[in-house]
């Protein structure tokens, strides 16, 4: 019935309403990653591993085959699936307490095995889904429920840099740090991600898209807040970039 | 096919390729480590595939990705190892996949010691994990025993789309012994593209599979707990088995062992038969579902005067046998946990004094 040009949905997508906050980038995010899956059309072979956090329930809003991982396991189910059936796509959909903290060990060896599936992580600074606690992101002095008082990183060491960390491992691969929070940006993020999902469609690397993410809820903030906050004060400490591509020259995603 | 002398280790990873299961995570332990050596040699060989997980965690995990795609998958491990396994068994429990632990068990708790145990048979049948699941257990008395219930295990996951255990102790792994190897299980996992989340493509379908194990409706937790108890209580039904050792007689005492005591308990039977005391001998093959009725059955006999679990912990299975007994004889327990596997003699000083 449709003519025209019209705002369609990806099929990666499905029609079910997500349950994220106003405001909150996740849904972007989601969006970003079926588009990729429509446009590389892989839907068909690709399982998703939902994390423990605010998209445990991402399963509903994706139409492809997914898994739903315990708290940071996603990167170890991920390592199973893709060992006994290298042919399908993987990837695992992960917040920065799921990934960062309770599942450190599964995505660092995960990452120097150089296991050939996608990592979308999504660091928002705050443990989303329990209230805003304190997460291994959490900037120095920044409140949480957890840290009332401002982080004191003189008690809990200053905050991880996942990519960095990553990119200090031997095994190659793709390691990038994009955000979602603004038009420009989001045009390169999904370039990373399709980039990501190239990869491991050509049995290249581990991959790993970082994408800085907003969590007005728990950052009691607007939305538009949130954007400023993002700006001024993650993406310093957070620089987007790419830390690491694969050898041997890269296949451009366009 | 001709017998071959092989350890116990080795004939259970062996065990698994003729079964069909070619996916082994693992992470070493003693002392079942030796699994593990095995196959990195052998799954080469039969085009199979072997990860050394970064812990046990993870492997955990990686069985419960690559179940979840509709793979065979098993590992071993022993029991630290299977502690930290086991939040995934509850997830895989949960979510309903199949898949095949094995433990050779040694001593605990914490570090525990490296030699033979039965220290985990709670952990085994009780839980382990969290929330309302049950593993389909199953405890070998030899090096035959552990191929032939290792080769059962996966077609039972199957069945049940639940995790199997196979408890071994540590003498079942090391020991040596002749094992005529079943032929291949030609199964495959039937029904897989009904639930597992193996490509869309793969199964020619547009609906896609989810496997989980959220269920944040209280009543559709309510229904899908329900629905795990009807498989546990199915098992009750069709997989009980066991074994009735000089247990047509009339004995006087009733013994309740299994896996490598109970092989012991065995010897210290016939001794005591040449010297004219009858003691008769259920040992449990499957510890989950438990022989019930055949122990109490046992236990009634006119002649029984008593019962007793005699196992390598600290009063465990005893507490099953007594539920079984249900009051009606005096239920007994001996048991030692170091890692010495009590002699046929001191079993019958124990039998005697019960007289
Ligand atoms: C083993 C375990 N520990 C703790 C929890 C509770 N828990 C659920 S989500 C969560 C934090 C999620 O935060 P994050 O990964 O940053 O994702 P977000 O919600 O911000 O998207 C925690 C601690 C759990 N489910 N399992
Ligand atoms: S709590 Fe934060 S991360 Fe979770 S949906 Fe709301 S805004 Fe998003």
């Amino acid at each position: 019935m449709a003519k025209g040009k019209t705002f369609q949905k990806p099929e990666a997508l499905s029609t079910n309403h997500t349950h994220y906050c106003p405001g909150c980038t996740h849904g972007v995010i989601h969006r970003l990653v079926a588009e990729v899956i429509d446009e590389l059309g892989i839907r068909g072979k690709t399982v998703g591993i939902a994390p423990v956090g605010c998209a445990v329930l991402a399963y509903n809003y994706f139409t492809c085959d997914f898994q739903e991982a315990a708290h940071g396991r996603a990167p170890a189910m991920a390592t199973g699936i893709k060992r006994v059936r290298p042919d399908l796509i993987a990837f695992t959909y992960q917040g920065d307490g799921d990934l960062a903290s309770i599942g450190m060990s599964e995505i660092i060896h995960a990452a120097n095995r150089g296991e050939k599936f996608t990592t979308i992580f999504v660091n928002n600074a705050v443990y989303g889904m329990t209230g805003g606690q304190m997460a291994p992101t959490t900037m120095p002095g920044q409140r949480t429920t957890t840290s009332p008082y401002g982080r004191d990183v003189t008690l809990t060491g200053m905050p991880i840099k996942m990519c960095e960390l990553l990119a200090a491992l031997q095994t190659t691969g793709y390691i990038t740090r994009q955000t979602v929070i603004k038009p420009k940006y989001i045009v390169k993020a999904k370039k990373a991600i399709k980039q990501a999902f190239m990869y491991q469609m050509e049995n290249r690397c581990f991959t790993f898209v970082e994408v800085v993410s907003t969590c007005p809820t728990n950052w009691g903030m607007t939305p538009l807040d949130a954007i400023k906050w993002t700006e001024e004060t993650l993406l310093p400490y957070y620089p987007l970039g790419e830390y690491k591509t694969p050898e041997g020259g890269t296949t451009d995603a366009k | 096919m001709a017998k071959v002398l092989m350890k116990g280790n080795e004939a259970i990873g062996e065990a698994a390729i003729r079964a069909g299961c070619l996916n082994y995570f693992a992470y070493p332990i003693t002392p079942q480590s030796e699994v593990a050596e095995y196959l990195s040699k052998r799954m080469p060989d039969v085009g199979g595939m072997f990860l050394q997980g970064e812990s046990e965690v993870a492997v955990g995990y990686m069985l419960f990705g690559a179940s979840a795609c509709g793979a065979r998958v098993f590992t071993t491990s022993s029991s630290p190892g299977i502690s930290l396994m086991s939040e995934a068994i509850s997830y895989i429990a949960g979510a309903q996949c199949p898949a095949v632990f094995v433990n050779i068990i040694r001593g605990g708790p914490g570090l525990g010691g490296i030699l033979p145990s039965q220290g985990d048979y709670f952990q085994a049948t009780k839980g382990g994990g969290h929330g309302d699941y049950r593993l389909l257990v199953m405890a070998p008395a030899s090096v035959q025993e552990a191929v032939e219930m290792v080769m059962l295990a996966f077609p039972l996951a199957e069945k049940y789309r639940n995790p199997v255990m196979i408890l071994g102790d540590g003498l079942i792994g090391q020991m040596m012994e002749p094992v005529e190897f079943p032929d291949h299980l030609r199964t495959e996992p039937t029904n897989k593209d009904a639930w597992a989340t193996n490509g869309m493509d793969t199964r020619n379908s547009k609906k896609s599979n989810l496997v989980k194990s959220l269920y944040l409706d209280p009543k559709m937790l309510n229904d899908h707990n329900l629905h795990l108890k009807s498989k546990y209580d199915q098992m009750k039904r069709e997989e009980i088995r066991y074994e009735a050792y000089n247990a047509d007689g009339d004995y006087k005492i009733l013994i309740v062992s299994y896996g490598t005591m109970s092989r012991v308990c065995r010897t210290a039977i016939d001794m005591m038969k040449e010297d004219g005391l009858e003691v008769g001998m259920i040992r449990p093959k499957t510890l989950f579902p438990f022989p019930e009725k055949a122990i109490y059955d046992a236990a009634v006999k006119e002649s029984c005067q008593k019962v007793i679990s005699i196992e390598m912990s600290m009063g465990q299975m005893v507490e099953d046998v007594d539920r079984c007994v249900k009051g009606r004889r005096p239920v007994e327990w001996y048991g030692k946990c170091g890692g010495d596997v009590p002699t046929p003699e001191e079993v019958i000083g124990v039998i005697r004094g019960l007289l």
